[in-house]
């Protein structure tokens, strides 16, 4: 099925008792089916908002947003979610038992969902850690979970708001491996957000530079770098150059 | 959570301790011959009292039938104020409707109804357990909508994110993320449940039961049996509080870290 994601001039307003605060302003994109996009930008710029509003979690104030061509409110189940929150995954489940979530919800028998929740703990390397309460897990270790749990049920889209933020760095890069190929074996479309300039350029086909205060978009890049790709390599340290560039000016 | 034997045994001791003195200053108020032995008896006798209603049978009988009317009481106030909690803080119509219904009832003292449950149900077993419901139905019905709307909404998003419907929602997300403030509603239940059944045995005088078994012994002015019966309704209160409640607690809350295990 086609999930192209097509944003048309959203606007966010948030309302609170001391007034509207603009979060976001007349931001547009598209990402083409099968497409990884990473978006990028500092602090408070309108990130977190616009992948709520992208999960259907909040109605943009203005604009549209369409996946695979119709309208997102009120859909569920096409989207697999990691949020920026560690305390995201349910407390009184195991990891393996937050893992099946997704799947019990699509009425998968009992031993197929287990042997599904096992691979993808396997995946994040957390197999060990399958009986394990969330609650006796390291905030990376719970964001890992959260991640497995968002691809055991197969979603076509996977939105992912700073997801290995919190992880040392070569886990990170293992991470990002693993990501890596998954997206590629299963040609999901993924929007990912993070204000990590190497790990945008390793990852994304493209990507859409935000700046603050409201939120709008300030550039949109492409790298044609080979994948996998090599952070080392002349044209990596080139690309992350020129988004530096666009992140400073 | 599984604290060391030497703590377990302290904190025992340390309870121990406090109704420890209270006996001893009792005997020594009862000896002290200020009241007549018939209105003061000491513990020996309170203890041969006992002995010897449960072993004729009677204040096991007697415990057992308030204990179920507590029990039944409880369940139906849960059946009742765990869904009304819930529909309460999901839906604003029901919020609207039922909460100043439930601030108004809640404060009136259960006993304040017994008269009237009286009139309504007539003495006995009905009008007893009915008020023992009405006592424990509150607690519920407060503290889940306080627990309902205390849940992460990030679960319920991560919920709706997998294909979680309605249904989904409350059963595994809403239900489960409440449980904290639920088990806290037993509690509070089981403790308003239990000071109402007490006092609605003795005014509603059913033919069995704890309240019963004062009312009648202050008939005869029989104190020893009146202590004995406070001796039972004590021992049966903190059974459920240390032992039912606690264990429940840490199979749950506390085992999902939710709440953190109790100090030692
Ligand atoms: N619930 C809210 N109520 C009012 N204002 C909000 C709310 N959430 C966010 N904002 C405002 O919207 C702006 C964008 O917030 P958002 O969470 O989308 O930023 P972000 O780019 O995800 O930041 P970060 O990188 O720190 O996660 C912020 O400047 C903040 O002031
Ligand atoms: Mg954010």
């Amino acid at each position: 099925m086609d999930q192209t994601i097509q944003v048309r001039s959203i606007t966010f307003e948030y309302e609170s008792d001391k007034g509207r605060v603009l979060a976001v302003e007349n931001v547009s994109f598209d990402v083409a089916d099968g497409e990884f996009l990473c978006i990028l930008g500092p602090s408070g710029c309108g990130k977190t908002t616009i992948l709520n509003m992208l999960a259907g979690f909040l109605t943009p104030t203005r604009g549209e947003i369409l996946i695979g061509g119709r309208p997102v409110a009120g859909r569920g189940q096409d989207r697999g979610v990691v949020f920026q929150d560690f305390a995201q995954l349910f407390p009184w489940r195991t990891a393996r038992r937050n893992v099946e979530f997704g799947l019990e919800m699509r009425g998968v028998a009992d031993a197929e969902r287990r042997e599904t929740a096992l691979k993808f703990l396997r995946l994040v390397k957390l197999e060990k850690f399958a009986e394990s309460y969330p609650h006796e897990l390291s905030g990376g270790m719970q964001q890992r979970v959260a991640i497995a749990r968002a691809l055991a049920y197969n979603p076509a889209v996977l939105l992912m708001d700073e997801p290995f933020a919190a992880l040392d760095a070569m886990t990170r890069d293992e991470m990002q491996k693993q990501l890596t190929e998954i997206w590629q074996a299963t040609k999901k479309t993924v929007v990912y957000i993070t204000h990590n300039v190497a790990e945008a350029v390793y990852l994304a086909d493209q990507i859409l530079v935000l700046a603050a205060h409201p939120g709008t978009v300030k550039a949109r890049l492409r790298f044609d770098l080979q994948r996998p790709r090599d952070p080392l390599s002349a044209e990596f340290v080139a690309a992350q150059r020129e988004l530096l560039g666009h992140l400073q000016h | 959570m599984n604290a060391p034997r030497s703590y377990v045994w302290r904190s025992v001791w340390r309870g121990a301790a406090g109704i420890v003195t209270a006996v001893i200053l009792w005997e020594t108020f009862a000896r002290s011959g200020i009241f007549s032995r018939a209105l003061t008896p000491e513990l020996k006798a309170i203890a041969v009292t006992l002995y010897s209603l449960i072993a004729d049978g009677s204040m096991v009988k007697n415990a057992a039938f308030t204990l179920w009317r507590v029990l039944l009481g409880l369940f139906v106030a849960s059946v009742i104020g765990v869904p009304l909690g819930m529909l309460m803080a999901r839906y604003r119509a029901w919020e609207r409707f039922w909460l100043p219904l439930v601030s108004v009832l809640m404060p009136i003292p259960t006993l304040a109804w017994v008269p009237l449950f009286i009139l309504w149900f007539g003495i006995g077993d009905l009008a007893t357990t009915l008020v023992v419901t009405y006592a424990a139905t509150f607690p519920m019905i407060y503290n889940t909508w306080t627990g309902v709307r205390s849940v992460n909404p990030i679960w319920v998003r991560a919920a709706v994110s997998m294909g979680a419907g309605q249904h989904a929602i409350f059963r595994k997300v809403v239900f489960p993320g409440s449980m904290p403030y639920i088990i806290t509603g037993l509690r509070l239940a089981f403790g308003r449940a239990w000071i109402a059944v007490i006092g609605a045995e003795l005014l509603a005088s059913p033919t069995w039961g704890v309240g019963r078994v004062i009312f009648d012994a202050k008939e005869f002015l029989d104190s020893e049996v009146m202590l004995a019966a406070l001796v039972v309704i004590g021992a049966m209160g903190l059974l459920f509080e240390r032992v039912v409640f606690q264990k429940l607690e840490r199979y749950t809350v506390t085992r999902w870290g939710m709440l953190a295990p109790p100090r030692v």
